[in-house]
């Protein structure tokens, strides 16, 4: 599963006939394992990596450092799910480090996310403070770099 | 003294007689065409690993721009062992059994000419890496080649190298996995070679520049195979696995003494490898396993993809599992390998060069590169396709 997942990961628009030819496999198997994968919430779903940087409808992006008291019995995972139900947020993790949260948000503009931490983030229950760091330009995003590296002046033939 | 020398000079008989390599000639063809898809490349597309340029960038900050000793710098001959001994369980001494070459190229060249006396026989199967014959010649010996066929996946037969032996023969060359074929050798059929090596007190000349480019199955290191460690000049590099070839380094481990001459030699030619090279080198071992196994699993799909399409299109290519070459039979279409070259070449934009390049028994075979992006051998297929569907309506001129 593990080597239909890299590909996937790589290429989401992969299909399962060139997955079984590159890994040597049927094609059934190749469907069996993605359908595997859906159905036990390993393959969350199929999204294309965009670089909205590049388009005239740039999003903005921030890093916010959120600390938080934890339940008792629940630790920080009642507010960080209660977080995560945002349409705002991208992504939310538990750090280790200085803050407890930290969480991603998506706005069409800065306002939008100063709105966002004032009036959504900062008033909920437990959380103590945010610190909010404004994306100002994207290098790489999920593994690939924006500007992409390549090996360049290779020889048409060669021995 | 040839006619157009200018004054002064003349040109070696050596040099005269030197044939041109196959590849070169090719070459010429293609270069200052437009919009060709390369299958003729020996060469990753792969740029190197960042970690092994930075560390390079690094070492230019800190002003590490000097010769180094003529065996290589003494941390990279510790990285090579350590690497040896991991991976093969074969044991080597940095100080005096290792040297840091220009590639396997020069090492190949520097080894031939501490090995051979002149009329010195070398049996080298075919086909094979453009330079183990010339090298040889330079040397002052006399290659002998035996033939290997795709009946036999390419790997040479044990009878085969028995009834080339003469009475001058003092060793071999191998290098496996193949270029051009692909083929690999199973470590019970490199015991066979062994056992010849050992009965006809023969040296083993190991080209591994492929070894980590070993697909389904284990690679065989010629010297770790019973009492092979002494008659054998294991070779290997940072070209192909590390995605390394312009930085040039290669190295040759072996019997002390060998190993000695070798430095002899290479102190006066190259008095040491580049230094940068080395450093990126002792990165590429000490921190790049992760990167060098994702470009080889990349390769190993490209594999699979290219040779099932191959077989598709109605071009006969045996199972190759190793390197990064498929060498598809042409003789169904009545084209020497040269006239399909030239033909596809021409036709559809396709550059794959002759198996004649790598020895008179590559005829009615290409060698194909898959170190080439997913879309490239895709594409390449598709215009192959259409040219075998050409060449048997009869609408392809063919070359002379």
């Amino acid at each position: 599963m593990q080597e239909v997942l890299k590909l996937l990961e790589q290429d989401a628009r992969m299909a399962p006939a060139e997955i079984a030819t590159r890994l040597g496999l049927e094609v059934d198997r190749v469907e069996a394992i993605i359908a595997q994968a859906e159905a036990s919430g390993i393959l969350l779903g199929y999204s294309a990596l965009v670089n909205w940087a590049a388009t005239d409808s740039a999003k903005v992006y921030a890093f916010i450092a959120v600390e938080a008291i934890p339940e008792h019995g629940k630790g920080f995972d009642a507010i960080a799910e209660h977080i995560a139900l945002f349409d705002e947020v991208h992504s939310a993790y538990l750090m280790s480090g200085t803050s407890d949260l930290q969480v991603v948000v998506e706005g069409d503009d800065f306002r939008d996310i100063a709105r966002f931490v004032a009036e959504k983030l900062a008033p909920i229950p437990g959380v103590k403070t945010t610190a909010t760091s404004f994306v100002l330009k994207t290098y790489k995003i999920e593994g690939r770099c924006l500007q992409e590296r390549k090996a360049g002046g290779r020889l048409a033939v060669t021995p | 003294m040839t006619s157009n020398c200018p004054k002064g000079f003349s040109i070696s008989p050596l040099a005269r007689d030197l044939p041109p390599s196959g590849i070169r000639e090719f070459f010429d063809l293609v270069i200052g065409m437009e919009d060709v898809i390369s299958l003729g490349v020996g060469e990753p597309d792969f740029a190197t690993p960042w970690k092994i340029c930075d560390a390079v960038v690094d070492s230019l900050r800190r002003g590490m721009t000097s010769y180094t000793s003529n065996h290589g710098l003494l941390e990279l001959r510790e990285a090579i062992a350590e690497d040896l001994l991991k991976r093969y369980g074969v044991s080597y001494d940095p100080a005096t059994e290792i040297v840091i070459t220009m590639g396997v190229s020069e090492g190949m060249d520097v080894a031939m000419r501490a090995l051979l006396s002149p009329g010195d026989e070398v049996i080298v199967p075919e086909p094979c890496y453009v330079s183990y014959m010339p090298c040889v010649s330079m040397a002052g010996g006399a290659p002998v080649g035996v033939p290997t066929v795709i009946e036999n996946d390419f790997r040479p037969q044990p009878q085969d190298i028995e009834a080339a032996i003469g009475p001058r023969t003092r060793g071999m060359v191998i290098g496996y996995p193949n270029n051009p074929t692909g083929a690999v050798m199973t470590r019970d059929e490199l015991a066979a070679l062994a056992q010849i090596a050992r009965e006809r007190d023969l040296f083993v000349v190991s080209d591994e520049i492929y070894a980590h480019l070993t697909y389904d199955g284990e690679h065989t290191c010629f010297p770790s195979l019973p009492g092979m460690q002494e008659r054998t000049l294991l070779m290997n590099g940072f070209s192909k696995a590390y995605a390394m070839t312009g930085w040039r380094i290669g190295y040759a481990c072996g019997p002390r003494s060998v190993i000695d001459a070798m430095v002899r030699i290479h102190a006066y030619t190259a008095l040491s490898a580049p230094i940068g090279g080395q450093i990126g080198a002792i990165e590429a071992l000490r921190n790049c396993e992760r990167e060098m196994q994702d470009m080889m699993r990349e390769y190993d799909q490209r594999r699979r993809m290219f040779i099932h399409g191959l077989n598709e299109i109605g071009l006969p290519c045996f199972e190759a599992k190793g390197a990064f070459y498929a060498f598809p039979s042409i003789a169904g279409t009545g084209l020497t390998s040269k006239q399909f070259s030239q033909a596809l070449l021409f036709e559809e934009k396709v550059a794959a060069v002759p198996g004649t390049a790598f020895g008179a028994c590559g005829e009615g075979h290409l060698r194909c590169t898959y170190a080439t992006s997913m879309d490239n051998l895709k594409e390449s297929l598709t215009r192959m396709k259409r040219f075998l569907d050409k060449l048997a309506a009869g609408e392809v001129a063919v070359p002379a």
